[in-house]
């Protein structure tokens, strides 16, 4: 297959025209090929100027001013979780909680839920994929509640093994924690069988949606998770916002997680009452821009389409594989296209995943190098780095033979 | 970016010196640059006068951490832990002959920083020295 032969239910070209960054040369002369996307997303320019405008025109803190900029802010602030818990189909606007990220609304989980139900000898059961901050956390409480923690093996093919799942469900198992898509090797994994079973075994579920919810449709209600944390940078949206999902019922019950201005109802000077959801979870200023900016991804990447993304993304690594499988000593892994979404990691060996990642720089074709947080997972691979190249909607099929190209650059200069 | 890939740097590591451990080493100590993975592990024997005398290591990562490996065995051998104590980030850009931006010079200093840590004695480095 030839990159002109790429169907794609997506106009990329006309896409990449919203994305100023997208029309920059690397360095000069040398065309960029911005293939870091599991890293982070560039920014479309309707969220650059929503951002402009809120500091520009109605900057003020929100929930509390009585004057016309602090309402036109909350009212956009909150206008933000409106169109987010659209997105994800919440059931209520309430069970959306803006964090700052995937790892802040994983830790809020584990810190308030985890302490007030995880006592000793009861069971987290997460897996040997996950992103560092699908585990530390976990650690963290498994030590202080002295807890146990149990792992969903990872294969080698970059998979997971579910044939032990209802063993690893047996006895006190509190929380499982699962990642829905790798961030290593983009293998989307069966989170509805899993949390069916989880729930079926009594315990609540949380799924770290960072590679998921930018790249495919998520509707919470129908996957039924307890929790589902997320990025606001991985989806076009700024850095420093994210979302926690919660099940009302859960936030309702759980203690809050910092304590300050904004999250309470009434204080006194020995105690205080909190304020409802989804404030409750929200102590202090919050980032007003960067909910702003999110709610404007979100309508962006809605008005595209998240099916059509999908499908453009799987076809950009179908056609990346097939290029990859042809480079002579070059390994790549995880499993075949269609179980995966916008990632493809590999190695040459020989030439360091550093290295390579540095002769590709030296293309123009920005990658990730490295353990990517998930050094577990490396171990099972029997790779301690691998390089990873990972798509959006933006990508184009010339940008993967751009990618090709840049590697038998490097490999020639290792005279591989 | 040839510059960061010259002969001099890919030499050391396609070819590198003082490869393998040593036995009953006098100094010996690991490191890793949990950034990218690279690990490097060094022995060394010295004698009475505290002068480094045979040098030995392992290690795997990118080629600019082992080339830096292979070239500081090669520098330290006839240097006192004292000298070795007090040698610094342009000593091992020197030996490189590049410079490197603050991603990349991790790679580079992973070597000193086992070394010097190994002359300390220590498990890591004193404080927050700066290497």
């Amino acid at each position: 297959m030839c990159s002109s032969e790429i169907q794609s239910p997506l106009d990329a070209e006309a896409i990449r025209a919203d994305f100023p960054v997208l029309g920059r040369e690397a360095r000069p002369g040398v065309p960029l090929v911005y293939l870091d996307n599991a890293a982070t997303s560039q920014k479309p320019r309707p969220v650059i100027e929503a951002i402009e405008h809120f500091y520009s025109h109605y900057n003020a803190n929100v929930h509390r001013g009585i004057h016309a900029l602090s309402e036109e802010a909350t009212i956009a602030y909150e206008g933000a979780r409106d169109k987010i818990a659209a997105f994800i189909n919440a059931s209520s606007r309430k069970e959306v909680i803006f964090t700052r990220g995937t790892t802040e609304g994983i830790n809020l989980v584990a810190s308030t839920w985890g302490r007030a139900n995880i006592g000793p000898g009861d069971v987290i059961l997460t897996t040997q994929m996950e992103h560092h901050s699908n585990l530390v956390p976990w650690q963290l409480l498994a030590q202080e509640k002295g807890a146990e923690l149990r792992f969903i093996p990872a294969t080698q093919e970059g998979e997971l093994d579910l044939s032990g799942l209802d063993d690893l469900l047996d006895g006190p198992v509190k929380i499982v924690a699962v990642m829905h898509v790798s961030n290593v090797l983009g293998t989307i994994n069966p989170i509805k069988q899993i949390i069916d079973k989880a729930h079926q075994a009594g315990a609540v579920v949380l799924i770290d949606g960072a590679q998921s919810v930018p790249h495919m449709p998520i509707d919470v209600q129908e996957l039924g998770m307890d929790f589902l944390a997320f990025s606001g940078h991985k989806m076009l949206g700024p850095t420093g916002i994210g979302v926690l999902y919660g099940r009302r019922e859960l936030l309702e019950e759980m203690p809050p997680y910092m304590g300050g201005g904004d999250m309470i109802r009434r204080v006194e000077l020995s105690h205080s009452e909190w304020n409802e959801l989804p404030w409750k979870f929200e102590a202090g200023t919050p980032n007003i821009a960067g909910g702003i900016g999110l709610g404007v991804a979100v309508e962006y990447l809605s008005r595209i389409g998240m099916e059509k993304i999908l499908a453009h993304e799987q076809e950009l690594t179908a056609y990346a594989l097939e290029r990859l499988s042809e480079v002579p000593g070059l390994k790549v892994y995880g499993p075949p296209a269609e179980k995966k979404c916008g990632v493809a990691s590999f190695c040459i060996e020989g030439l360091h995943p550093h290295d390579m990642a540095q002769l590709l720089d030296a293309e123009g074709v920005a990658v990730r190098a490295g353990h990517h947080c998930a050094q577990p997972l490396h171990m099972v691979l029997g790779a301690p780095a691998t390089t990873r190249a990972s798509f959006y909607l933006y990508n184009l099929p010339g940008e993967v033979d751009a990618l090709i190209e840049a590697i038998y650059k490097a490999k020639a200069r290792f005279s591989l | 970016m040839d510059d960061l890939y010259r002969d001099n740097i890919l030499d050391h590591f396609t070819n590198p010196r003082n490869r393998g451990l040593l036995e009953n080493p006098d100094i010996e100590f690991a490191d890793d640059n949990p950034l990218c993975g690279d690990h490097l592990h060094f022995t060394m024997k010295v004698d009475e006068n505290d002068r480094v005398v045979e040098v030995g290591w392992e290690g795997q990562g990118c080629a600019i951490s082992q080339a830096s490996a292979s070239m500081m065995s090669e520098h330290i051998i006839g240097k006192t832990l004292d000298e070795i104590r007090g040698m610094t980030k342009r000593d091992v850009l020197d030996l490189l002959g590049i410079e490197l931006g603050a991603v990349r010079i991790k790679c580079a200093l992973l070597s000193l920083k086992v070394i010097k840590a190994g002359a300390y004695g220590l498990d890591g480095l004193p404080g927050d020295e700066e290497i």
